[in-house]
């Protein structure tokens, strides 16, 4: 069966919280149809390799079946919090958005169940991820 | 025959948040008819430690700035139809906001409020100095955290917002408690749980949780045209949750307003700010969501499920604030033809001006800002582009303000030394204000309610 690689937000949804120096982020399924092949992609090891330039000292997922949803917690990678940060950004409101982009693969026989429209062409990622 | 759901609105999310989306939650809670209340949340991490400083300043002053503008529209209908009122806007100072408030009411004129404040979170006396150093520990900084503290204060629990209402409060004014627990107080005083029935007081804690942002759980701070249209997002409704016996709740909003309740708007927020979602920890209970359902039981109207309880934590969190050190802020915008190319050279003369900040940190917004990392790698990492509308943003640390100074003084000097067309600089400098988080054996805070009528 043929598949075809799009970015994450195609196939889930998510939004940032924060707490001192940790992020969470939720990453919550458009269909429960995509729900196993997002636990079977969207791991730990490359969640954390995602985040790489963010330093996080621990990536934990924790699944919520129930939910067709899984949540992300990333430790000291808000470079100290809200009050000791200097980013913009300072609480890692649009952390969920770089998530999001995480390339993933989806069989033809689950495309109907993607949120939003194909792109031209193949989704392409962005150099970044292959750091 | 099922008894009548208890329905809280909550009317704000943080402090801050707008003011005129009290009055159709106020007008759905009348029309709804049977038991209501209406929560106010203004109190995020660090606003507490702003009130505080505010409140150096003016000893009157310390609670929520927008008091007034929250409550002036809302609470004549309120005492009119006995819709009680429970809100953290006390801040750093609960019983200037409750004298406030007792002064607005005469304003209008209305009958004169039962007014109760919560106490016991402030832990920032001389005499708690020795509970915070054990708490906060033998760090390398602990003399410089105590020497320059703003504040410290306890994350109360439910207990005394419960016991104030059922000794006839009207408005309950706390400083910093946990925030579910503005909704698990009312949950409690109305049914008269027993204070360790874990279960419905996690079902509560839920409740809560979902209530306390607000707009956060009716469709806003989730539209992402495209992928997620909300309609009316411009007057986006606030939530309203039909909370049952059994602590269970449904999630509904005003009718007439914006936004939008569903599976995925609810899911969202059900794990918003939650780490193990099988332990979520609050002063009133564990509570655990790792079995939650969220059912959808009509357009607008979403249940949420399955959620169970354990005993809550022998400690209660403390946050301690303290002022070290300055952080400098300075932007300057590129534009047009090669605007990423002159952006990129004046970083890199600010880099070189100056290396010697203890931490620094340059974005170009419109190329690289908030996904990056202090160190700059992420934005190293992207690819020249031809970016034509970039803002160079500067930030610094530094514990002495006469090399923090520098800062502004650099981005200021671009306007003539820098790379061509530099333009709207704006700067800033602020003290740093920094966080400790610790825990405190929960029989060190006696929380306490005050009826201030009686006080």
């Amino acid at each position: 069966m043929s598949a075809r690689t799009v970015p994450l937000y195609r196939a889930a949804h998510g939004r940032t919280g924060d707490k001192g120096n940790r992020s969470n982020i939720s990453v919550i399924a458009w269909h429960p149809a995509l729900w196993p092949l997002l636990v079977e992609q969207v791991t730990e090891s490359r969640v954390a390799a995602k985040f790489a330039h963010r330093r996080p000292s621990r990536v934990t997922r924790y699944l919520l079946p129930n939910l067709q949803a899984m949540n992300f917690v990333l430790d000291d990678v808000l470079d100290g919090g809200v009050n000791d940060a200097l980013n913009l950004d300072s609480h890692g409101k649009a952390l969920a958005f770089l998530l999001l982009d995480l390339p993933i693969t989806v069989p033809d026989a689950l495309r109907e169940h993607l949120a939003g429209a194909d792109e031209p062409d193949s989704f392409q990622p962005e150099p970044w991820r292959h750091a | 025959m099922p008894l009548a759901p208890l329905r809280i609105g909550c009317a704000a999310g943080f402090s801050g948040d707008r003011t005129d989306v009290a009055a159709p939650v106020v007008d759905a809670l009348v029309a709804a008819g049977g038991p209501s209340f209406l929560i106010f949340e203004t109190l995020a991490e660090r606003t507490l430690a702003l009130a505080q400083l505010a409140r150096r300043l003016d000893p009157d002053a310390g609670y929520e700035p927008l008091l007034d503008d929250l409550l002036r529209p809302v609470l004549a209908r309120c005492l009119d139809h006995g819709i009680r009122i429970v809100s953290n806007f006390g801040a750093a100072n609960p019983r200037g906001a409750a004298r406030r408030i007792a002064a607005l009411a005469a304003e209008l004129g209305v009958k004169a409020p039962r007014i109760a404040v919560v106490e016991g979170d402030d832990l920032g006396a001389a005499a708690q100095r020795p509970l915070l150093r054990a708490a906060v520990g033998a760090g390398a900084d602990i003399d410089a955290v105590m020497e320059t503290m703003v504040c410290a204060n306890a994350y109360l629990g439910a207990d005394a917002i419960a016991d104030a209402l059922l000794a006839g409060a009207d408005i309950v004014v706390t400083g910093r408690v946990a925030d579910p627990s503005l909704t698990v107080g009312p949950a409690l005083a109305h049914f008269g749980w027993r204070r360790d029935d874990w279960d419905r007081l996690a079902r509560a804690t839920m409740a809560g949780h979902l209530l306390e942002c607000g707009a956060q759980v009716t469709g806003g701070y989730y539209a992402d045209p495209g992928y997620k249209d909300i309609p009316d997002l411009a007057h986006v409704g606030y939530p309203i949750a039909e909370i049952d016996a059994d602590g269970h709740c449904t999630i509904t909003k005003p009718p007439g307003t914006g936004g939008r309740i569903d599976v995925h708007t609810v899911t969202e927020q059900v794990l918003y700010e939650v780490h193990d979602p099988a332990a979520y920890l609050t002063p009133d209970v564990v509570a655990d969501l790792s079995q939650a359902r969220v059912v959808e039981l009509g357009p607008n109207r979403v249940r949420l499920e399955g959620v169970r309880g354990h005993p809550r934590p022998a400690t209660l969190k403390v946050n301690v604030f303290s002022e070290q050190g300055w952080l400098a802020e300075g932007e300057i915008s590129y534009a047009g033809p090669r605007a990423e190319s002159r952006a990129r050279l004046a970083a890199q003369v600010l880099r070189e001006r100056l290396g010697t900040l203890a931490r620094l940190r340059v974005d170009l917004i419109g190329v690289a800002s908030v996904l990056g990392d202090d160190a700059g790698a992420y934005l190293l990492a992207q690819s020249h582009g031809e970016a034509r509308d970039v803002r160079l943003r500067v930030a610094a640390l530094d514990d002495d303000k006469a090399r923090a100074e520098r800062l502004p003084r650099e981005v200021t000097a671009l306007y003539t030394c820098g790379p061509a067309g530099g333009g709207g600089v704006r700067t800033g400098l602020r003290q740093r204000l920094s966080t400790r988080s610790c825990f405190v054996p929960r029989g060190d805070v006696p929380a306490r309610f005050v009826m201030m009528d009686a006080a």
